[in-house]
């Protein structure tokens, strides 16, 4: 397939983004950059200093939303890419409201209870979309270890064991691993070439 | 009870033929606190945990949720 034509494909494609921090951020812009129609973000919270070891913000958005910052970094990147923003946080009402005509749901949360939060909303109440989630990705190094695991329509991103702590920091690395290949599962899912 | 677990195939050492969530989960000392828990493909949700059971030749996921994104 051309690029042109996965671009045609992808143009009327809607991405959920829950969460907006390291695998968010990233994930949003690698999905920009190949054209996405829309994607709709949500976060509740601002950019500060200690997010740029990993997170796709900027010296001068420090203080801004994460979720204004990151539409005005996509403009800059893919006009054509149409940004909802919604500086929130989310709750089950939340995520069946705004993520129920998606066509792929990817959750970017940082903690664990809202990432199984988000999963039983979506396995319960929107169960015809995939969800890819990230999870297992502090540290750095042991590239061998990250891998994809699905059930259903719920992809898992990650090592699976490797918890972010004071010692173990999520650092660039290997969060834009984990970010870029939950995109790259959504482009699987969106270009049709995914395994049922 | 031979099962499934996370697509392993295991052989629980147990005299019971069915196991709650909780019980299999203190058996294999699975001692992560949030989780996502699929039997034979149907979600289990946490406040099911001492009721839903499984028994031989179960399809069952167990998975981590840890924090970090």
């Amino acid at each position: 397939m051309q690029f042109q034509e996965i671009q045609q494909i992808l143009s009327k494609r809607v991405v959920g983004i829950a969460g907006c921090g390291g695998l968010g951020s990233n994930a949003a812009v690698a999905l920009a950059r190949v054209g996405i129609g829309k994607l709709i973000l949500a976060d509740f919270d601002t950019v500060e200093l200690s997010n740029l070891n990993r997170q796709y913000f900027f010296i001068d958005q420090i203080g801004a939303p994460k979720v204004t910052a990151l539409q005005t970094t996509i403009a800059k990147i893919s006009p054509a890419t149409a940004v909802d923003a919604h500086i929130m946080k989310l709750d089950p009402e939340t995520i069946v409201a705004l993520y129920r005509s998606c066509d792929v749901l990817i959750e970017a949360f940082d903690k664990a209870e809202m990432k199984e939060m988000i999963i039983e909303t979506a396995l319960l109440r929107l169960p015809g979309l995939p969800l890819i989630s990230g999870v297992g990705m502090a540290g750095w190094g042991r590239n061998d270890r990250i891998r994809v695991e699905q059930t259903g329509k719920l992809f898992i991103i990650g090592d699976g064991i490797s918890e972010a702590d004071e010692e173990h920091p999520p650092l660039a690395p290997r969060v834009g691993v984990v970010s870029n290949m939950m995109a790259n599962v959504a482009l699987d899912i969106l270009l049709g070439s995914e395994k049922e | 009870m031979k099962l499934t677990l996370n697509h392993v195939q295991e052989d629980i050492l147990t005299e019971k033929m069915l196991l709650t969530i909780n019980e299999l989960r203190a058996l294999k000392k699975f001692s992560f606190k949030f989780l996502v828990v699929k039997v034979n493909g149907v979600l289990v949700l946490r406040d099911q945990y001492d009721t839903v059971t499984v028994k031989e030749g179960d399809f069952v996921e167990i998975i981590h949720l840890i924090s970090g994104g």
